[in-house]
């Protein structure tokens, strides 16, 4: 049986890398920024389905990673690849600043923090100079490898599906790690967690800076692919767009959130014309979704498909917290 | 020190925005434990509820719309609204209000963008003017120049809280309310009906938003289907600021983060008055989650 699945995820694998030979280039675009979905929704995956932590600014990590890389290319001149190491660490940055004062906070607050950086960074990004104002960063030049330079729809497409193959093991792996298990074991309980001895600020950071990193990587790709890059990419419905798919397709479950980075995307693309009713589809969904089937598409398995457990002390009452009349 | 009086004028009438609707933001929380992303998007209903009243009622565009009319549309437009949160409590929040704090809280995410893409598709997506304009005549009270309108709406704003707060203290509903925030297992046991109650929560708070709407609609004269979303998000933090769950807190805080931003945007720019808000927000969360008037500390969950 392994076996079998093993051989299908090849398959699949061939069938991705020769596919762009025989797309229109409409559809290898779309294809692509399906691509830029899944490097997303695998590090918000970590965040939120792993960990358990709602996080409604993750679009702020992938701006961290697209201004960096436009910032060292065009007023540096760096070359790209040596921006990717300065992402990253920008990134990790990012995810502690973000990560530690909402340590302390419970999930409904801590998602209107994160919703709160997210907006300020997207702010930031609209006011200072060497962001390009609202105007964003236009003219990145395009990477190269060796004497060759990438420049095809083709390139940027084997770049993004080469990362996001990388980025799906990666969490693949830390999933089934020591740290991953401690990610979801801090989700189902906390304070059961922190008595076994699970360092839990520790943890928490280390989901936070994990997912940003990925993020961020996204984002230096998607910079130099789109060679031009502005603030209302990554606005507040950028973040919720990241969620949805995570959410639909399964919280914690990594061929879910393929399945939800596919519909997101694609969806809309096959809906053209009903263009305007995209985001009302979008936000429905979200709420049928929550109500008729909580834990997505395609739920994981191994002990987590409970996706409805998560955070069971929010339903006790806790009179400090009541009306105070 | 006249600029400065004029500062606090002004920063008193957005805050009194913010206040309206932070308080439904903060009954609901209270009674429910609830977030609701979705309030400030009610508040945006109320206010192009509002603007199509007030379109068809004078035809003429409104601007000869007696005092009579408007109140006419006022009171229509909360009552609709009402009714739209009730709904929204009854399809999105009532079957999930067992479920985990995550399920809900993306779920009310949801809610937004239907709200939000709603009005989109109805209104369409540009700025709307509001067919109201306002006479300009005034008091001048130490060299600043307060206009009636101003005068009016603060004063409205203070009704509107003076009579929930009486609400809340003298009626059996009030009662409920507090009760079922305070133990809601214990409450139905008492055969306190817990559902209605809520719900009935939900209409006050969606009708005080949707006054907030249609007077932010008439004092701004343009409004737009994505206007909710930054002011729940400051409706939160005025929320947060004043303790959340407390009523007296909402209308305080309100009040202080109008001013604030009002000052902020004086000396800094209005490009940076959100930032200043959020700031806020987050500081008031790390440090002093219980806001202003909550005393208590508060446990993590």
């Amino acid at each position: 049986m392994k076996k079998y699945k093993n051989q299908t995820l090849l398959l699949l694998i061939i069938a991705l890398f020769i596919l762009p030979f025989f797309l229109n280039s409409y559809w290898l675009d779309v294809l692509t920024l399906v691509l830029f979905y899944v490097v997303l929704t695998q590090g918000l995956n970590i965040v939120v389905g792993y960990t358990g932590l709602l996080d409604l600014g993750y679009a702020a990590f992938f701006a961290v990673g697209a201004y960096t890389t436009a910032i060292l290319m065009t007023t540096f001149h760096w070359s790209f690849w040596l921006t990717l190491p300065v992402a990253f660490l920008f990134a990790v940055i990012a995810g502690v600043i973000i990560g530690t004062p909402t340590l302390r906070l419970r999930s409904d607050y801590l998602a209107i923090v994160t919703l709160g950086f997210g907006e300020i960074v997207k702010i930031l990004a609209t006011n200072l100079e060497i962001t390009g104002s609202a105007s964003g960063i236009y003219g990145i030049p395009r990477p190269a490898i060796g004497s060759y330079i990438m420049s095809t729809q083709k390139d940027f497409y084997y770049l993004i599906l080469i990362v996001a193959i990388l980025s799906i093991i990666a969490v693949y792996r830390l999933g089934r790690s020591r740290i991953g298990r401690a990610w979801i074991y801090i989700r189902e309980d906390e304070d059961a967690a922190e008595a076994m001895g699970i360092n839990r600020i520790r943890l928490k950071l280390l989901s936070y800076a994990s997912g940003a990193v990925i993020g961020s990587i996204a984002g230096s790709i998607f910079a130099v692919k789109m060679s031009a890059i502005a603030p209302l990419s990554f606005s507040f419905l950028q973040s919720v767009m990241i969620l949805l798919a995570v959410v639909l397709g399964g919280l914690g479950s990594i061929p879910g959130v393929v399945i939800g980075a596919v519909l997101v995307i694609v969806l809309p693309e096959l809906l053209r014309g009903a263009d305007d009713w995209r985001h009302l589809i979008f936000g429905v969904s979200l709420v049928a979704m929550m109500i008729f089937r909580p834990q997505g598409i395609w739920p994981s398995k191994n002990g987590t498909e409970d996706a409805t457990d998560m955070d069971e002390n929010g339903k006790s009452n806790d009179p400090n917290q009541s009306m105070s009349v | 020190m006249e600029i400065i009086f004029q500062i606090l004028i002004d920063g008193l009438v957005i805050g009194a925005f913010y206040s309206l609707v932070a308080l439904g933001y903060t009954m609901v929380y209270g009674i429910i434990k609830l977030l609701n992303f979705a309030h400030g998007d009610l508040y945006m209903m109320g206010a192009f509820i509002g603007f199509t009243f007030l379109s068809i009622f004078t035809g003429d565009g409104g601007v000869n719309t007696g005092l009579l009319g408007v109140g006419i549309v006022f009171i229509g437009t909360m009552v609709i609204v009402g009714l739209l949160g009730m709904g929204v409590e009854r399809i999105a929040y009532r079957p999930l209000l067992l479920a985990p704090r995550l399920s809900i809280l993306i779920t009310a995410i949801g809610v937004s963008l239907s709200l939000e893409y709603t009005s989109m598709i109805g209104w369409g997506a540009s700025y709307k003017v509001y067919p109201i304009i306002l006479p300009n005549d005034g008091l001048q009270i130490l060299g600043t120049q307060i206009t009636f309108a101003q005068i009016g709406m603060i004063l409205l704003s203070a009704l509107l809280m003076l009579g929930l707060r009486l609400f809340i203290d003298k009626t059996i509903y009030g009662k409920a309310m507090r009760a079922i925030a305070l133990d809601q297992t214990a409450c139905s046991l008492m055969g306190v009906n817990v559902h209605q109650i809520i719900a009935l929560t939900f209409f006050i708070g969606a009708s005080l938003a949707a006054g907030a709407g249609i007077m932010s609609g008439i004092y701004y004269g343009t409004i737009n289907f994505m206007m909710g979303f930054i002011i729940g998000l400051k409706a939160f933090t005025a929320a947060v600021l004043g303790g959340i769950g407390n009523i007296t807190g909402a209308m305080l805080g309100g009040l202080v983060l109008g001013v604030i931003e009002a000052f902020g945007t004086f000396y800094f720019g209005g490009s940076w008055k959100d930032v200043l808000a959020f700031g806020i927000l987050i500081l008031f969360l790390v440090f002093k989650p219980t806001g202003i008037l909550g005393a208590k500390e508060m446990e993590r969950m």
